[in-house]
Parts: C-alpha cells; sequence; structure tokens
C-alpha cells in the first residue's frame, strides 16, 4: 500500500477573477472615471438610490451604469429615465456578477467620456462578496425596513465595503429603526466606515452622500496626475 | 449560492496544477478557506462532489482547512486572531482595527497524491 505524499500548489481559486479586476481597475484609473458599484438584499432601494444618484449627478457629471440582474430588464428601464447611458448585464441563474461579465460590457465604451461608472450587483448580501470587479469603491445599502442587525447576519460584505448608505430613511419612525443600533453594528464589521443615512423618495441626505462621492473623485484623479 | 462555482474553479485549479506536474494521481485536494472569504463550507463540500464528476478528479475528497481572521492591532502592536467576523475588535484589549492580514484565503493549497 503506497503512502499519500503532499504536494504544494498554493493556487488562489479567484486568481482568473483578480487578475481581470486588477486590469480594469488600472484601465479605471488611467480614464479617470470612478467606477463604485452597490451591493445590497434585494428590495433594499438600490435602484431608486441609484437613478436619483444619475439624475441629481447628471448637471456636473458625466454618469453612466451597468446593472446586473437575474432574468429581467426591470432596473435598466428604470435608470434609463435618468437619460445616463445605461446598460444591462442579465446573470441568468448567475448569483453574483464576475469582473469578466463587466470586461464584456464594457466593449464599445468610451471610459474617457466618463467622470462616474456605477456597477449595480444582483440583489444578494453573499456571493458578491468574493468577487473584485476592479471598482474603486464598494457602497453597500441596507435598509430601515430590514432591521438594524443586517451587518451582524451579514458581516462578510459589510466588511469588503467601502462606505454604507442606509435608505428609506422616510420610513424609519414608522419601524422604529433605531439608528444608534445600527450604526454600532456596522462600525463592529467595519470599523470606522462612513455612514450615510437617505431616503431617495425624498431626496434627504442625497447631497452629502453625493457631495462625498464628488470628492472621491477629485481624489482620484489628484492622485494619478500627481 | 456560489459554492458550485467556486467549486468548479477549484476542480479546474486542480486539474490544471496536478498536468502541469505530468498528470498527478490526486486523491484529496487540500483548500484553505478564509472566514471571511463569503464561502460556505457546507454548501462547497456538496457542491464539490458534483463538479468533479466526468473529470479525473472523481471520487477525490475535499479537505477543508478553515483560516480564522487575524487582525492587527494598532493598540497592542500584536496579531490577534478573532474569536467572531462579527467584531473586527481586538480580543485583548477591545481597540476597532480594520488592518486585516489574514482571513480571505481561497486557495488550493496542495494535491494528495497516490504513488
Amino acid at each position: 500500500m503506497s503512502e499519500p505524499r503532499l504536494v504544494e500548489v498554493r493556487r488562489n481559486v479567484l486568481k482568473q477573477n483578480d487578475i481581470i479586476a486588477r486590469a480594469l481597475r488600472e484601465q479605471f484609473r488611467a480614464t479617470g472615471v470612478f467606477v463604485v458599484s452597490l451591493v445590497s438584499s434585494p428590495g433594499s432601494g438600490k435602484t431608486t438610490f441609484l437613478e436619483k444618484t444619475l439624475t441629481q449627478l447628471q448637471p456636473r457629471y458625466r454618469v453612466a451604469a451597468l446593472v446586473g440582474d437575474l432574468a429581467t430588464e426591470n432596473d435598466a428601464v428604470r435608470l434609463a429615465r435618468s437619460k445616463a447611458p445605461v446598460k444591462q448585464i442579465t446573470t441568468g441563474t448567475l448569483c453574483h456578477l464576475e469582473a469578466a461579465m463587466v470586461q464584456g460590457a464594457l466593449i464599445g465604451w468610451e471610459l474617457p467620456q466618463l467622470d462616474f461608472l456605477f456597477i449595480e450587483n444582483v440583489g444578494n448580501l453573499v456571493c458578491p462578496s468574493s468577487y473584485d470587479l476592479g471598482e474603486s469603491l464598494r457602497l453597500v445599502l441596507m435598509s430601515v425596513t430590514e432591521g438594524e442587525d443586517k451587518p451582524l447576519k451579514y458581516p462578510t460584505i459589510f466588511n469588503s465595503a467601502d462606505v454604507a448608505v442606509v435608505t428609506k430613511n422616510d420610513l424609519a419612525a414608522a419601524v422604529e429603526f433605531d439608528w444608534n443600533a445600527a450604526q454600532a453594528n456596522i462600525q463592529a464589521v467595519r470599523p470606522g466606515m462612513q455612514v450615510f443615512r437617505v431616503s431617495a423618495k425624498t431626496g434627504e441626505g442625497m447631497d452629502d452622500c453625493l457631495n462625498f462621492l464628488g470628492q472621491r473623485l477629485a481624489e482620484q484623479r489628484a492622485v494619478v496626475r500627481m | 449560492m456560489h459554492e458550485l462555482s467556486i467549486a468548479m474553479g477549484i476542480v479546474d485549479a486542480a486539474l490544471e496544477e496536478s498536468e502541469r506536474r505530468g498528470g498527478l494521481q490526486v486523491s484529496a485536494v487540500h483548500l484553505r478557506l478564509g472566514a471571511l472569504s463569503g464561502v460556505v463550507k457546507d454548501a462547497l463540500l456538496f457542491s464539490y462532489e458534483m463538479a468533479c464528476q466526468h473529470t479525473a478528479l472523481q471520487g477525490t475528497r475535499l479537505i477543508v482547512e478553515d483560516v480564522p481572521v487575524v487582525v492587527f492591532c494598532p493598540r497592542c502592536q500584536e496579531k490577534r486572531a478573532l474569536p467572531s467576523i462579527q467584531s473586527f475588535t481586538c480580543p485583548e484589549c477591545g481597540a476597532p482595527t480594520r488592518d486585516i492580514l489574514q482571513g480571505k484565503e481561497l486557495e488550493v493549497f496542495a494535491l494528495e497524491v497516490e504513488e
């Protein structure tokens, strides 16, 4: 009977995705476009937030969006109302976007013509956390109706994000949302993360959040020019 | 659930590494799985069997080594393993930290080979 032997290979399973993501990040940086990916559970208000964001940024910035969805094109149709260029990525049964899908969707796009590109991931708080899309900033959304403990239930995705947006703040009183508890839970899984509290419906808090994005764009461009 | 596509990635990686070494007789694949990898172990083990079917890895085992999150504590100036991914604070002194040293691994570490 032969003895089994261990052959060390040390191979990252997501290597292929990471290589493409790195190339995308370099391309985004070189062309000066600031790329924001949006992750959240289904129904958290991603599309409404993004529609308002595209509309409000447009007088000052050139914006576009890629939107991932399992089967429908409903979100792309809604976002197109903002008049910004929008492209749908239908993932079929796949529960998340991968870097290769973003790369494929961008074929034919003139990135230097853009200031902001938004990538709306499939509504899912689990799977997207494993896949780098080359984004400059990952924004995680949670709505007040989902409860304050969302970050503790899905720590991996909150930890992988750079900024959090709490949506549907117009409903906060109705659902007795505990802002301090939510803030504490977010800080527990991602210390120091900046959190914005918005209602895309009433417009409350949107300006602060969009000014923050404008600042980050300016910072990225300043670094590239140096 | 993205464990099936991850499992297929593991099978592809293991096959490629085996072929690169002249076609090894693999009996098991050793994987290092970080607590922050976003992958559920049980779902992965279940998916692995499916992903192996009709490949040279059919019938092999997937052996998963759980890798805890290790952070650097800015106050203690020490590496600390986190007991839970629900709190990114030093288990010794309570200081918050976002300096993650380990825990995102999703790595085919070794192939177990029959001689």
